[in-house]
């Protein structure tokens, strides 16, 4: 529920407060790029643009981290011993991260947290992570959220969304997470029943201007094989130079490489965002490709995202209809053209 | 919640060449910290990942049984960076062990059947890890008769020589030992492929399970054998490689279909196998 406000003047102070309890990363503008980076002070942030280029998956899935350290000097009893490293355990906030992104951590918990295993570096950013979101005022075109389980004004994943109302925000405080620092911050103002009215408006106005739909309902009835099968990939992968920026952008591609890394006598085990549009991805030491195809690639891609995920964790694709894969791929493959051949596929 | 990706060390305590094109060494390891070696409990069938600090890891079958205690057994074949490295190292060398991993084949769903285990070439390193399992005397009158088909290119890459000799030699246990050609004339063994072989000795399916582990052509001709025999698709047991890097589900490349080999896997049955796509 919307109950405060700050106002817009405002601003300047809350983020410098924020800047003194946590490390606040919110999107900058870097010529025609925005990206989410550390900032100190407000006039740094710039939430005039819809999505940033990148999504913020970065500050929880780095693209490249540090997993362990280790010596090969052999005079050295720990030689050939991989060790954990500290991370930095100052409390992080994402100030003005859209809805979809935010619920693409939480589609992410599914494979980094689960019952068997957890992802230390992933689970502990996570926690030490407060999401301050912002809803979205004007969708791009390029904007299906409202399609696969999300919105311009989703809370899912969030622990604080701003409202843009012109003037001020009007703040919802959604997890404890999310109340407690606006108590610490001292927001106190509270929304009005004008301000609430504004707020429903506004939120009208977002959904009426998401035209771009996709049908999802039609994905869990297919069986696998038969949609794997399908002759649509031909068409849907001929343009692809698998160059993978679909991936690098997509918030809710997560798929990783280790590598180890050594100068001189010291080493790191570090680990790297891969992507499955490589052919080295799955290639075996006997020289064997299960994926060696790039009609093989695109199709994972795709079926994993709209079908072996869904199947598999029952909580719906991995898509957050951000369209950032439709914004910037090369060669215009567009997802929504494949959840619709996917979702109304006919043996 | 202890770190998944931390390797525990481990050293080498011994290096045998298995095969006479030196491309097959077995590492006998021994941890360095008891303690996790108490930690490190797996059944035969899963896997782990052996780490090099400087070069990687890479995921290998473990070949010895749960019931082999103190140290843990590897069979790596020379192919990559990694292995390489690890061939070149000897007794004394300290490397990572990261695991158990993976499922393994079913032994309670097995438990008071008759098990066929079917494998080629240097796959047959889960597969020497189940035949101690089952011959321990613990285990073996929990299960009917044992039936195994190892077949390899020659005699001389034939993996754990000795053992299959003492197997040969046991009557709780019906061994049928092939390789592809040789020219040696005191071979007393079977020649052939493993397909062949499996069709002629046409081990019975009644009430049995077939454990299948080898190479991709091996599979595609054993399969059908099989199914001739009567062995269902639920009894027919496989476990499969890809390339992992994780091996806890969670880096992304493993996948066939829905199911991760590293997690759900590798060990599948051939009814598992016919929902998903035949994309390894």
């Amino acid at each position: 529920m919307v109950d405060r406000v700050i106002k817009k003047t405002e601003l300047a102070d809350f983020v410098a407060r924020l800047v003194e309890k946590y490390r606040v990363y919110a999107p900058v503008r870097e010529q025609q790029t925005t990206n989410f980076r550390e900032i100190s002070t407000a006039d740094q942030v710039d939430l005039s643009g819809a999505n940033t280029t990148l999504s913020p998956k970065s500050l929880i899935l780095p693209q490249s981290e540090t997993m362990f350290e280790f010596s090969l000097d052999r005079t050295s009893e720990k030689a050939g011993i991989l060790y954990e490293i500290e991370l930095d355990p100052l409390p992080r906030l994402i100030f003005g991260i859209r809805p979809c992104d935010a619920k693409a951590f939480e589609l992410l918990d599914l494979n980094f947290s689960t019952p068997s295993h957890q992802d230390p570096w992933w689970a502990r950013r996570r926690q030490i992570t407060t999401l301050v979101g912002l809803g979205c005022n004007t969708p791009c075109p390029t904007c299906f959220c409202t399609s696969v389980g999300c919105g311009p004004f989703a809370t899912e994943g969030l622990d604080v969304l701003l409202i843009d109302l012109d003037k001020e925000f009007a703040i919802q405080g959604i997890t404890e997470k999310g109340q407690r620092l606006l108590d610490d911050m001292d927001i106190k103002a509270e929304a009005s029943a004008t301000k609430k009215e504004a707020v429903s408006a506004q939120q009208s106005s977002s959904l009426q201007s998401i035209k771009s739909v996709v049908p999802t309902e039609g994905l869990q009835d297919h069986e696998v094989n038969a949609l794997f099968n399908a002759e649509f990939w031909d068409k849907v992968q001929f343009a692809c130079i698998n160059c993978g920026v679909c991936t690098f952008v997509c918030p809710t591609c997560w798929c990783f490489d280790i590598q180890d890394e050594v100068l001189k006598n010291n080493g790191l085990r570090l680990r790297n965002w891969d992507s499955c549009m490589f052919p080295l991805f799955t290639l075996h030491g006997s020289g064997h490709n299960p994926r060696g195809q790039k009609l093989q690639r695109v199709r994972q891609r795709f079926m994993h995202k709209l079908k072996y995920f869904p199947d598999k964790y029952h909580n719906g694709v991995a898509c957050v209809g951000c369209g950032r894969c439709v914004q910037q791929c090369p060669v215009n493959i567009d997802i929504r053209q494949v959840f619709l051949l996917m979702n109304n596929f006919k043996i | 919640m202890e770190n998944p990706y931390l390797p525990f060390p481990v050293k080498i305590d011994s290096v045998i060449t298995e095969t006479e094109d030196r491309n097959l060494k077995t590492f006998k390891l021994v941890f360095l910290n008891s303690a996790d070696g108490e930690k490190f409990v797996h059944q035969a069938g899963q896997f782990a990942e052996l780490s090099i600090a400087g070069k990687g890891e890479i995921p290998i079958g473990i070949a010895s049984s749960p019931t082999e205690h103190g140290h843990l057994l590897f069979t790596v074949n020379r192919v990559g960076v990694v292995t390489r490295a690890l061939h070149q190292m000897t007794a004394g060398d300290v490397i990572g062990v990261r695991g158990p991993l993976g499922n393994w084949y079913p032994w309670e769903q097995m438990e008071g059947s008759n098990v066929v285990v079917i494998g080629g070439g240097f796959a047959f390193t889960t597969l020497r890890a189940s035949i101690v399992y089952l011959l321990h005397p613990e285990n073996r009158s929990r299960f009917g008769d044992i039936t195994v088909i190892y077949g390899a290119r020659s005699p001389g890459m034939l993996l754990y020589r000795d053992e299959l000799v003492e197997w040969n030699e046991r009557d709780d246990i019906q061994m049928h030992i092939t390789v592809d050609a040789t020219d040696d004339p005191n071979w007393k063994f079977d020649v052939g492929f493993v397909p062949t072989v499996t069709q002629e000795k046409a081990p019975s399916a009644k009430d049995s399970y077939a454990v299948v582990c080898g190479p991709p052509i091996m599979i595609k001709f054993t399969l059908p054998i099989l199914k001739e025999l009567g062995f269902p698709d639920e009894r027919i047991i496989m476990s499969l490689e890809m390339r992992m890097k994780c091996g806890i589900g969670m880096c992304g490349r493993c996948n066939i279909g829905s199911e991760y080999v590293c997690k759900d896997g590798p060990v599948f049955s051939l009814a598992q196998l016919s929902g998903l796509p035949g994309e390894y």
